[in-house]
């Protein structure tokens, strides 16, 4: 089984890899790590099994990444910042920037279930994978992220649009 | 409605712009980091679409499309390394170079070769096309003697269909002895275009490159 040229990777995965960044850090971080993913990723892809799950395995180093983002962030915070946990906030740049705020304020564990699951499409066992824990506890995580933005999400349209 | 659509609707996967600019920076940053094993480009042409490949030490494959670049690309990641990336910057001078010779501007190539992916007798057989110059022709039994083996006209035939390097390496100035075309791994069109290409560029000495208004 032949590994196909990592263009294709890039080409298959570079947009599910912007947005779960997006998701886990707000824009303005959010393309340097998706710049330091795809680099490392590229560095070990020779070494990667050609039947690896590759969609999988790049979100787990986004999440390494936003973790080592997120650390950095705490270490810089002042006392009367934010929570070390909430990433910068994101720039109204989204077509709905008050559910990308909302995201931004779920806890750290809620907000990657809900990218890893909602937004790469990664099943639950795969985010319990990337999260470290349980199964469970990682269906638990997205649940109860998607419950706190159902809580917290104003919704201002009327819900005739889909 | 539901929330998981709202979240897929603002976080869209598509963002066609901001991707384009992270790959082409992907793609800078992997060559000056040295991880790119092998970049690649297209090069519209008057024989049409090329692909061109290069590693570190030089271009090592220029494809038709009739070889589906695709499938090139994959021969690549096989053989070389599955490090392959769209990068356009390492494979500008062999690019201008081809511009110039498909506008009849140039004669000879003068960028490094990575002759990597032919080998043996092949090899050898391509390594002589570069002595039939310019805008000339020389049978396969003629290039069986220059490499060393009268006898292997099969085997030049072979080493001009499987040549990693066409037009570059200049495969399409082999034609058999009948004066017929022969084969060609670009088609018998793209050999045709490339042999009249050469004879009026030639016949016309001293061209001036510019365009004429």
């Amino acid at each position: 089984m032949s590994k196909q040229p990592f263009e294709a990777v890039v080409a298959a995965h570079a947009g599910t890899v912007l947005r779960v960044c997006r998701a886990l850090l707000g824009n303005a971080e959010a393309e340097d790590a998706w710049s330091e993913t795809f680099l490392a990723a590229l560095k070990a892809y020779p070494e990667l099994p050609a039947d690896a799950n590759v969609e999988a395995w790049l979100v787990t180093i986004a999440h390494r990444k936003a973790v080592d983002v997120l650390r950095a962030a705490g270490r810089r915070a002042t006392p009367l910042g934010q929570l070390p946990d909430a990433p910068a906030a994101p720039e109204p740049a989204g077509p709905d920037p008050d559910l990308i705020a909302a995201v931004a304020r779920l806890p750290v564990k809620q907000r990657h279930a809900v990218a890893y699951h909602y937004l790469a499409g990664l099943p639950h066992a795969e985010v319990a994978a990337i999260l470290g824990g349980t199964t469970a506890a990682a269906r638990r995580a997205a649940a109860d992220g998607i419950a706190a933005l159902r809580r917290s999400y104003p919704d201002t349209r009327k819900g005739a649009d889909r | 409605m539901s929330l998981p659509d709202d979240l897929a609707r603002a976080f869209p996967p598509d963002d066609t712009d901001t991707l384009r600019r992270l790959r082409a920076r992907l793609a800078t940053t992997a060559q000056a980091e040295g991880v790119l094993d092998v970049a690649y480009r297209t090069l519209d042409s008057p024989v049409g679409p090329l692909l061109l490949a290069a590693t570190g030490r030089g271009l090592v494959r220029v494809a038709y499309l009739s070889e589906d670049h695709d499938a090139v690309l994959q021969a690549l990641a096989d053989r070389i390394s599955p490090r392959v990336l769209r990068a356009p910057a390492p494979l500008d001078p062999a690019a201008r170079q081809l511009g110039e010779y498909f506008d009849g501007a140039r004669r000879t190539f003068d960028v490094p070769l990575d002759w990597q992916l032919a080998a043996g007798f092949r090899a050898a057989v391509l390594h002589r096309l570069a002595d039939i110059g310019y805008g000339r022709t020389a049978s396969y039994a003629a290039v069986a003697a220059l490499a060393g083996n009268p006898r292997a006209v099969r085997a030049v035939g072979t080493a001009c269909a499987t040549n990693p390097l066409p037009v570059v390496v200049p495969c399409h100035r082999v034609v058999r002895s009948d004066g017929g075309m022969g084969g060609y791994l670009g088609g018998l069109d793209a050999k045709r275009t490339l042999l009249d290409l050469e004879a009026r560029a030639a016949a016309e000495p001293a061209s001036s490159p510019a365009s004429s208004a």
